[in-house]
C-alpha cells in the first residue's frame, strides 16, 4: 500500500485555479519533494491532504484513509507543519511540546526516540516563549511538535523558508534521518538546491505537475550544453544575450549567466565580440535542476 | 474530558502569561466600581443658582436663603439685573436663575399674590427637571409659611390641606449607590463573557494556530469548550470580587440570597459567551472581534435599564428590551440584593436566559461548524 496517493485532484478559489489534475504517489520511507514558486498552489494541496480543505474533484488517500470519509483518522495519524508559524508563541517551547503530545493522548517521553536529536538541538532553550525563538529554532520546534505523536506520514509545508541557510542544511539533514525511520515524507519548498536531497520531486508551477522524477533524471533529461557566462557588466550581458536570436534562455544563476542555445557556441562569441565586454569569460557549465525547472517553466509559458 | 483538561490547563497558562489579564481581573473592577458607582448618579446636589433680587425686602432674603439651606443649590451670584443672570445662564455659570421682581413684598401684603420667576438651563434635561422640581417645592413650601405667618394662623386653625410623607421601600435612603453598584456589576461580568471570550477564539484564526490545531484529535466541541470554560470561571470570580467590595466600600446591601444571583449569572454567562463564539465565527482578527461585540453590548448596556428605566422607554423600545440579556440580569440582580426576590420571582427570568443560551450557542456551534 502507498502510503500517500493523490488522484486527479482539482481545487478552484473562485475564478483562479489553484490545482489542476494532480496526481502522483509516494512510497514507504520516501522524502517526496513538491518543487515550486510562490503561488503555484503547494499550500492548497497540503491543505487538502491534511483534510482542511476540500477538493473540487479528484481524491487523494493518506496511510490508506481517504481524506474526506477516514478525516478523523487521519488527523490523528500524521503530522503536519503548516507553512506558516501556527504553535504558541506565548508558551515556551517545553509546553508546545507537551501540549501537542498530551492532546494526541500521549506524553514526550513515550515518543522521545523520534524527536531526541532535534529536540536536543533547541532543548538549551526549552523555557524560552516559542515567539523569542529565531526562525531555524522555531521551525525545529514545530517539527518536534508534528512528530511528538509519531506519525505515520509527515506533511511539512515549506519547512525551510525564512531560514538561514545553516539551519536549512542541519534541518534537511533531520529529514534524511527521519527518512530511515520509515515515515514517507511529503515537503515542499521553493529553494532548487533543496530539490536534490529528495528521492523524487515533483516540479509545480500554476497548479500544475509539469514533471515528476528523481532529481537525476530531471537533470539528465535536460539534454542540451549548458554555458556559463559572466563579464564585468553582467546586466547588460543579459540583455544583449537575450536580445540574440540564437539564444535559447538566458538566466542569472549565482554569479554566472546559465545560457542555452539553438546555435553554435561560435556564433555567439561573434556577436558578443563588437559589444565589446569586458572581463566576458565563458565556459561549459553541468546542467542543475534549476535549469530544468526554468526550461519547463519556459516551455510551459509557451503553451499558455 | 481529558482533552478538555489539558486544553483549560493551556488555556489558564495562557491567560495569566497576558500581561494584561491581571490588571484587567483585578484592577477594572475596583476602579469601574468606585469611579462609576459615584460618577453615574442621578441625585442632583449643588445646583449653582443666580437669585436677582429686586426687591431686597426681608422675605425675598428669607426665600433665597431658605433655597440655598436646602443642600440642593449653592448660590453663584447675585446679579443686579436679569440680562447679567441670564448671561451666566447662558455661560454655564448658573444652572438656574430666580429672579424676585421688584415690590415682591408690598405686592405680597397688598395683593396677597406675587409673581417669581424661575429660568433653567434645560441641556440637561433630567438635571433641568430636578432643579425645577426642587425649587418649585421649596418655593411652595416657603410660601405656605408665609401665608401662616401672614394669616397669624396656629398650624391647627390651618386651612385643611394634604401633607403628602413618602417612604421609599427597598431603599430607604434612596441611596443610588444601591442601585447602581449590581447594575455595575453586570456590565463588568458582560464584558469578561462577550469580548474575551470571542477575542480568545479568534486570535487561534488570527495567529494561525488553528490550522495546527485541526490536525490533531482534538473536536471541536473540545477546542469550544476548553476555550469558552475559562471565562465562565473568571467571571463568576469576577462577580465574586466586585461584590465583596461592594459590601466593603458601599455596604451594597445583600437582601436576598446571593446564591441565586450567582445561579442567575452562571446561566446569563453562557448567553454571553454563546455571543462571543457568534461573533468569533463570522470575523477572522480580533480587531473585528471587538468591534462587532462592541456594537451589540452597547446597545445591550444602554437599554438595560441601567441607567435609565426600561419603563421609561417607548413600547417599541421596551419590545426590544424583551431580547436583551443585559436587562434581564440588571432587574434580577437588583430583585435578589434589594428586594430580596427567590427563586419564585428570579425562576421565570432564568428560564429565559436558558432559552437564549441554548438558542445562541446553537447558532454559533451550527456557524462554527459550517465555517472552519
Amino acid at each position: 500500500m502507498q502510503p500517500i496517493i493523490v488522484e486527479n485532484i482539482h481545487k478552484s478559489f473562485g475564478d483562479v485555479k489553484a490545482l489542476h489534475d494532480i496526481s502522483f504517489t509516494i512510497g514507504e520511507g520516501e522524502l517526496f519533494g513538491l518543487i515550486g514558486p510562490d503561488g503555484a498552489g503547494k499550500s492548497t494541496l497540503f491543505r487538502i491532504l491534511a483534510t482542511l480543505l476540500l477538493a473540487d474533484e479528484g481524491n487523494a488517500k493518506v496511510n490508506g484513509r481517504d481524506v474526506v470519509k477516514e478525516y478523523r483518522t487521519i488527523r490523528r495519524e500524521v503530522g503536519y507543519m503548516p507553512g506558516r508559524f501556527s504553535l504558541y508563541q506565548d508558551l515556551t517551547i517545553e509546553e508546545n511540546l507537551n501540549f501537542f503530545a498530551t492532546i494526541f493522548n500521549t506524553t514526550v517521553e513515550e515518543n522521545y526516540e523520534l524527536i531526541k536529536e532535534i529536540y536536543e538541538q533547541i532543548a538549551p532553550f526549552a523555557k524560552r516563549p516559542a515567539g523569542k525563538l529565531s526562525g531555524g529554532m522555531k521551525q525545529k520546534l514545530a517539527l518536534c511538535c508534528a512528530l511528538v505523536h509519531k506519525p505515520k506520514v509527515l506533511f511539512l509545508d515549506e519547512p525551510t523558508t525564512g531560514v538561514d541557510p545553516v539551519s536549512r542544511k542541519e534541518f534537511w539533514d533531520m529529514l534524511q534521518r527521519l527518512k530511515t525511520k520509515g515515515i514517507p515524507i511529503l515537503v515542499s519548498t521553493p529553494y532548487m538546491d533543496e530539490a536534490v536531497l529528495c528521492d523524487r520531486v515533483a516540479l509545480i508551477q500554476k497548479g500544475a505537475i509539469m514533471q515528476i522524477n528523481t532529481p537525476a533524471n530531471i537533470v539528465a533529461g535536460f539534454g542540451m550544453p549548458v554555458w556559463a557566462m559572466k563579464a564585468k557588466n553582467i546586466y547588460r550581458l543579459i540583455h544583449d544575450l537575450r536580445a540574440f536570436k540564437g539564444v535559447l534562455s538566458c538566466y542569472a544563476f549565482g554569479e554566472y549567466l546559465h545560457v542555452t542555445l539553438d546555435t553554435e557556441l561560435d556564433d555567439v562569441k561573434a556577436y558578443l565580440a563588437p559589444l565589446g565586454h569586458e572581463a566576458l569569460e565563458i565556459k561549459p557549465a553541468a546542467p542543475g535542476i534549476e535549469d530544468a525547472f526554468m526550461q519547463l517553466m519556459q516551455e510551459q509559458n509557451e503553451l499558455t | 474530558m481529558r482533552t478538555i483538561f489539558f486544553l483549560l490547563q493551556k488555556e489558564f497558562l495562557q491567560i495569566f502569561r497576558n500581561r494584561s489579564m491581571l490588571p484587567i481581573i483585578f484592577l477594572v473592577p475596583v476602579v469601574q466600581l468606585l469611579v462609576l458607582a459615584f460618577a453615574a448618579n442621578y441625585e442632583i446636589k449643588n445646583l449653582s443658582i443666580d437669585v436677582v433680587d429686586q426687591d431686597g425686602g426681608a422675605w425675598s432674603r428669607q426665600l433665597r436663603d431658605k433655597l440655598t439651606a436646602s443642600g440642593y443649590f449653592s448660590l453663584y451670584k447675585q446679579p443686579a439685573s436679569t440680562e447679567a443672570a441670564f448671561e451666566d445662564l447662558e455661560s454655564g455659570g448658573a444652572d438656574l436663575v430666580l429672579v424676585i421682581p421688584r415690590h415682591f413684598e408690598r405686592d405680597l401684603v397688598r395683593h396677597n399674590e406675587v409673581k417669581v420667576q424661575l429660568l433653567v438651563n434645560a441641556i440637561n434635561g433630567s438635571k433641568a427637571g430636578l432643579a425645577a422640581g426642587y425649587a418649585g417645592n421649596i418655593i411652595g413650601d416657603f410660601n405656605r409659611r408665609v401665608r401662616l405667618e401672614w394669616l397669624a394662623l396656629d398650624e391647627d386653625d390651618a386651612p385643611s390641606h394634604f401633607d403628602v410623607s413618602y417612604r421609599y421601600w427597598y431603599n430607604p435612603d434612596m441611596n443610588y449607590k444601591f442601585f447602581m453598584v449590581p447594575g455595575i456589576l453586570v456590565v463588568l461580568v458582560t464584558m469578561i463573557g462577550a469580548f474575551l471570550s470571542g477575542m480568545n477564539i479568534v486570535k487561534e484564526k488570527e495567529i494561525g494556530t488553528i490550522e495546527q490545531l485541526n490536525v490533531t484529535p482534538i473536536k471541536k466541541i473540545h477546542f469550544i469548550t476548553g476555550k469558552l470554560l475559562p471565562f465562565w470561571i473568571i467571571a463568576l470570580f469576577e462577580l465574586a470580587f466586585g461584590l465583596t467590595v461592594g459590601k466593603l466600600v458601599f455596604d451594597l446591601p445583600m437582601v436576598g440570597n446571593i446564591g441565586w444571583v450567582f445561579l442567575f449569572a452562571a446561566a446569563y454567562l453562557l448567553v454571553m459567551l454563546g455571543l462571543g463564539l457568534l461573533i468569533s465565527t463570522i470575523t477572522e482578527t480580533q480587531q473585528q472581534s471587538m468591534f462587532i461585540t462592541w456594537f451589540f453590548l452597547i446597545i445591550f448596556i444602554l437599554m438595560s435599564g441601567l441607567f435609565t428605566p426600561i419603563e421609561s422607554m417607548p413600547v417599541w423600545a421596551q419590545k426590544i428590551t424583551l431580547f436583551n440579556p443585559v436587562a434581564y440580569f440588571v432587574k434580577v440582580i437588583r430583585m435578589v440584593m434589594l428586594k430580596g426576590s427567590g427563586w419564585g420571582d428570579i425562576s421565570y427570568y432564568l428560564g429565559v436566559m436558558l432559552l437564549f443560551a441554548v438558542a445562541l450557542n446553537g447558532i454559533a456551534v451550527w456557524n462554527y461548524r459550517k465555517t472552519v
